[in-house]
């Protein structure tokens, strides 16, 4: 299951001197200032900083979803002009269609795109798996806790098997059990599939616990103002990392640089 | 990979998993969510709603028809102004063809009116929620043809369109019209933003995501429109009756009353009732159906307003 990345050279997510503007009837807001990012394929790049910093238009603009105000985005070598295909995207919520089966659920990103149908349907059959899912192919969202949700999200996000997947705080809203277990699988699922991440998260722990280079974001207008490469090896066990003294070392300094207004 | 996947998933399962959802729940039964779900079987739980349900309006209607039958009996009232349900129900069995024959075309005008109010509604309500330019320029004419007194119209239909069935079916569309836009706005504006980026993503048009995303989102909201509409519907037939007309219930309604014929009045207004009532709870059925997974109807019984 390994992704075909147009560009070998080129870097995955380029971004130059964006800044991002928000204008509204009564107010103007700077979402993100002066921003430069570059993440290479098979990266798995984590943003953290405070809310409202940003983090979320970052991966919008990404997305092409949002244009910015200036400065260049460019995605696996192609400029963002238009919403982009070539991402997966799980966000805060799981934004599950309700009376959709997990199993159609996530068969969705087929349908939307018309893959072929046995392909795709095979393809969700390993996800389910990979995820843990198995056994609730059948079930509507609402008989599932978050983090099952959250999973049917993130299958959804791989299914068409995109070089690039974006998250937004894709964890934040479960409980700290539920969220190791997610880091691990996705830590995982991340080595397997060799997809490019960016993931935006305000837990330094996820972030430093995930990413193999953590951003460092400041509040709004959000810049970023330091780059963390994590030297632990990309196979991470939850616990292990936890009392690794590389993991204390990056996490103190990061919390350090945020203030006290972080938390996590 | 696989194997070693559901290894791992093997132990969180049973971590992750909503305390009483085994495996396959299925949605319409006893799913935990439900709230109140009792361990009885389906249908034996589903009658016991029902009759629960329905015990208290049984008793205030048993009430109310007691008291009728004791206050016409007793003749408080002069019987040709409150007939006792004697007379009503000799009225309706004597008279059974002819007020069927008036039934059905009541019926049909209330159903025509219906059907075209909710396709007309719903076509506004598209074009409302797509397009400024059309929200702009349409809302204020929906809003004007909404606070127009129908019934002052009326004649005015009927002097356009005569006494036929036309005027009947405007005036129902007209009447029933404004719920199903304005719940048909509401639904499509109820849809999840980050749905709406996510499909942009999948690089589905905008008819992709209307059918598969934004339509089935609505229809909560729409099927609450609809079924306002759906009586409104009716008035609006029997309105365009009173005004001009040679058959249908309202037309029965001002003979009789013309006639002091009050037994056939109120057998007419038991009718038009039930043409109410009926219709209503076919869009209750029809909602049951198509939006089983919705959190308002988890668990409900179809013919309950709940
Ligand atoms: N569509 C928008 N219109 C106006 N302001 C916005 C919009 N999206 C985001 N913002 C503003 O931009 C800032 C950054 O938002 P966001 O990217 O969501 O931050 P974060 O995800 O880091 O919490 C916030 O102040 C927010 O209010
Ligand atoms: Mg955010």
């Amino acid at each position: 299951m390994s992704t075909a990345t147009p560009t070998l050279t080129g870097a995955a997510v380029d971004l130059t001197d964006l800044t991002v503007r928000f204008q509204s009837k009564r107010s103007r807001t700077t979402a993100v200032t002066d921003v430069s990012l570059r993440v290479d394929p098979g990266e798995f790049v984590t943003i953290v900083g405070p809310s409202g910093c940003g983090k979320s238009t970052l991966l919008k603009i990404v997305a092409g979803l949002v244009a910015p105000t200036s400065g260049t985005v460019s995605l696996l070598g192609r400029p963002v002009r238009r919403p982009q295909q070539d991402i997966g995207f799980v966000f805060q919520r799981p934004a599950l269609l309700e009376w959709r089966s997990v199993r159609r659920n996530i068969l969705l990103q087929a349908e939307m795109r018309g893959l072929d149908r046995s392909v795709a349907a095979r393809r969700a059959d390993e996800l389910i798996a990979l995820t843990g899912l198995t056994g609730f192919e059948k079930a509507l969202p609402h008989e599932l806790s978050g983090g099952m949700q959250q999973r049917v999200a993130l299958c959804r996000a791989l299914l068409h098997q995109p070089p690039v997947l974006l998250m937004d705080e894709p964890f934040g809203a479960l409980d700290a059990l539920t969220r190791e277990q997610l880091n691990t699988e996705l830590n995982r699922i991340w080595r397997d599939t060799g997809t490019t991440v960016l993931l935006v998260t305000h837990s330094i722990a996820e972030a430093v616990f995930l990413g193999t280079r953590v951003e460092v974001m400041s509040p709004r207008p959000g810049r970023i103002v330091r780059t963390f490469p994590v030297d632990i090896p990309p196979e991470r066990d939850y616990a292990q990392v936890m009392s690794d003294a590389r993991f204390d070392r990056l996490a103190t300094q990061i919390r350090r640089l945020l203030g006290a207004g972080a938390n996590h | 990979m696989t194997h070693r996947a559901a290894d791992q998933s093997a132990g969180l399962v049973t971590d992750d998993v909503p305390a009483a959802a085994p495996p396959t729940v299925d949605a319409a039964g006893g799913s935990p969510a439900g709230g109140n779900a009792r361990p009885a079987t389906r249908a034996g739980s589903r009658l016991l709603r029902l009759l629960e349900a329905l015990w208290r309006p049984a008793l205030l209607l048993a009430a109310l028809f007691a008291g009728w039958w004791f206050a016409a009996e007793r003749e408080y009232m002069p019987n040709y102004l409150l007939p006792t349900p004697g007379q009503v129900w000799a009225t309706m069995t004597e008279d059974w063809s002819f007020l069927m024959r008036n039934t059905y075309v009541t019926l049909y005008e209330t159903v025509i009116g219906f059907v075209l109010a909710a396709l007309l509604g719903l076509g506004t309500a598209v074009l409302i929620v797509y397009s400024r330019t059309l929200e702009k320029a349409v809302y204020p004419i929906v809003l004007f043809a909404q606070v127009i007194p129908k019934i002052a119209i009326a004649p005015l239909l009927v002097a356009w369109f005569g006494v036929g069935l036309t005027p009947k079916v405007v005036l129902a569309v007209l009447i029933a019209f404004f719920p199903v836009v304005i719940s048909g706005v509401a639904g499509l504006r109820s849809t999840d933003p980050e749905l709406l980026d996510l499909s942009a993503t999948m690089g589905a048009g905008p008819w992709k995501t209307f059918r598969k995303i934004r339509f089935p989102h609505a229809l909560p909201h729409l099927m609450s429109g609809l079924k306002v509409a759906v009586t409104l519907a009716v008035v609006g037939a029997v309105v365009g009756e009173f005004v001009g007309a040679e058959e249908g219930l309202g037309y029965v309604l001002l003979v009789a009353n013309g006639n002091l014929d009050a037994a056939l009045l109120f057998a007419d207004l038991f009718l038009m009732s039930l043409i109410g009532i009926v219709l209503f709870a076919v869009v209750e059925v029809a909602e049951a159906l198509l939006i089983p997974w919705h959190a308002s109807r988890r668990g409900g019984v179809p013919l309950a307003t709940s």
